[in-house]
């Protein structure tokens, strides 16, 4: 069956690719793009760890026909650090044992930009609320809440906040 | 491998449903098929544009079938479904999930359609029919054509009623879903996941006919899982269900409804 080529932004960078028909987006990333920082989980929406920005809203790259990001914006969590630097939430998540395993800190962390791009002071009750698709079998959540609101008072300007502070 | 087919509009692509089809919107139920290997269809059908939206029509309020959860929590003017909308999954899954799709969310889904049943909202479908939403649920494995919108009058402030009960905080797959309208001598009382779509319960609103008292809350629960037969699944057995529906409808009733 033809392939259908789709070309999109992928983290600022220019993405032109053929894919097959009904290919799912997380699909199309990670055999395509190369970039296996969205994970194939659940593949059913359940565990939000193929989350994605699309034009800055979180969605789920598994449940996304990939032909339908056609001229959009593609954000990874792969595209989040500028070059060694890595990003606020990157930070705090390290800094706070926030991923464990790590299988769903990919969509843990875009779910959580998703948040702080729209919201730079978020309440606990907020963040819960911004991470309440994306399981997480480890952490019980706690750290990865504090990291949240972490890399959100620094993003503010102020100083990361100690574990157990919260 | 599926054959993927894009039109511009809804009419289009009802035209161009048929054998082996089944229609993209959101993607949250057709993509999850795919991803598992459903063999029903081999053909994807789709409109590059959906009505999404909220509008206004004879009836009341229009929100096209392409219109999101998150569309809804965005819209003050529906304020009264954003209890409904805003317990759907998480952002992404509202970022992406549409109310057409959730006409067809087989249980433990489809909470909006719930909603729009006790709403007493009309389905509109491409090309102008339309149908009571109570017997569209009951007949959506055969319907053919495509949801264009639905159509709905806003209930007057505190008529509408909404519960999820879920066994996960803040917010999981509900194990029941109940929506009321009690207006005049024509409550309308709807669960989800006691049946195999979202249904009326008659025998309940006979009960509350005569408005929400102590006494017809009473008489209500006592009587609500008439006729309905309760999902069993890995969430609640049916035994489970039928005994909790009481308690959450009284929990529901008393709580008072939504502006």
């Amino acid at each position: 069956m033809a392939k259908t080529p789709v070309t999109f932004t992928l983290n600022d960078t220019e993405a032109a690719l053929f894919v097959d028909p009904g290919a799912s987006l997380v699909d199309v990333l990670r055999r395509g793009a190369g970039d296996l920082t969205p994970k194939q989980g659940c593949a059913q929406g359940t565990c939000g760890a193929c989350t994605v920005l699309i034009d800055g809203v979180p969605h789920l790259s598994c449940l996304t026909l990939a032909e339908t990001v056609q001229g959009r914006r593609v954000d990874t969590a792969g595209g989040l650090a500028d070059g060694p630097a890595l990003h606020p939430l990157q930070r705090a998540f390290i800094d706070g044992f926030a991923a464990q395993c790590g299988f769903c800190t990919s969509g843990m962390l875009m779910a959580a930009k998703a948040l702080l791009d729209h919201n730079a002071n978020p309440t606990r009750d907020e963040v819960i609320e911004a991470i309440s698709g994306n399981l997480c079998r480890c952490t019980g959540y706690e750290p990865i809440v504090d990291a949240i609101l972490s890399a959100a008072a620094q993003m503010r300007g102020q100083p990361a906040l100690q574990q157990g502070a919260l | 491998m599926v054959a993927v087919e894009t039109y511009q509009t809804v009419a289009e692509a009802a035209a161009g449903l048929g054998e082996g089809a089944r229609y993209l919107g959101g993607g949250t139920i057709v993509m999850r098929q795919v991803n598992y290997g459903d063999q029903g269809f081999h053909r994807i059908v789709r409109a590059a544009r959906p009505e999404r939206g909220i509008g206004n029509d004879v009836q009341g309020l229009r929100i096209g079938a392409g219109t999101t959860m998150a569309d809804i929590l965005a819209h003050a003017e529906l304020s009264f479904l954003h209890p409904v909308a805003g317990q759907i999954g998480g952002p992404a899954i509202r970022n992406m999930a549409t109310v057409g799709g959730n006409l067809f969310a087989e249980n433990p889904y489809g909470d909006m359609a719930a909603a729009l049943l006790a709403l007493d909202a009309q389905v509109i479908m491409a090309g102008g029919q339309t149908h009571p939403m109570e017997r569209f649920l009951a007949d959506r494995k055969h319907m053919r054509g495509l949801v264009e919108a639905v159509s709905l009058q806003r209930p007057q402030p505190g008529a509408f009623y909404y519960r999820k009960v879920s066994r996960v905080k803040p917010k999981g797959v509900a194990v029941i879903t109940l929506a009321a309208l009690i207006r005049g001598g024509e409550p309308r009382v709807v669960f989800g996941n006691m049946a195999a779509a979202p249904m009326r319960a008659h025998a309940a609103e006979r009960a509350l006919g005569g408005g929400v008292s102590e006494a017809s809350i009473a008489a209500a629960c006592a009587v609500c899982t008439e006729g309905l037969s309760p999902t069993d699944d890995a969430l609640a057995s049916a035994w489970y269900r039928a005994e909790v529906a009481p308690v959450h409808l009284r929990r529901m009733l008393e709580s008072g409804g939504h502006s």
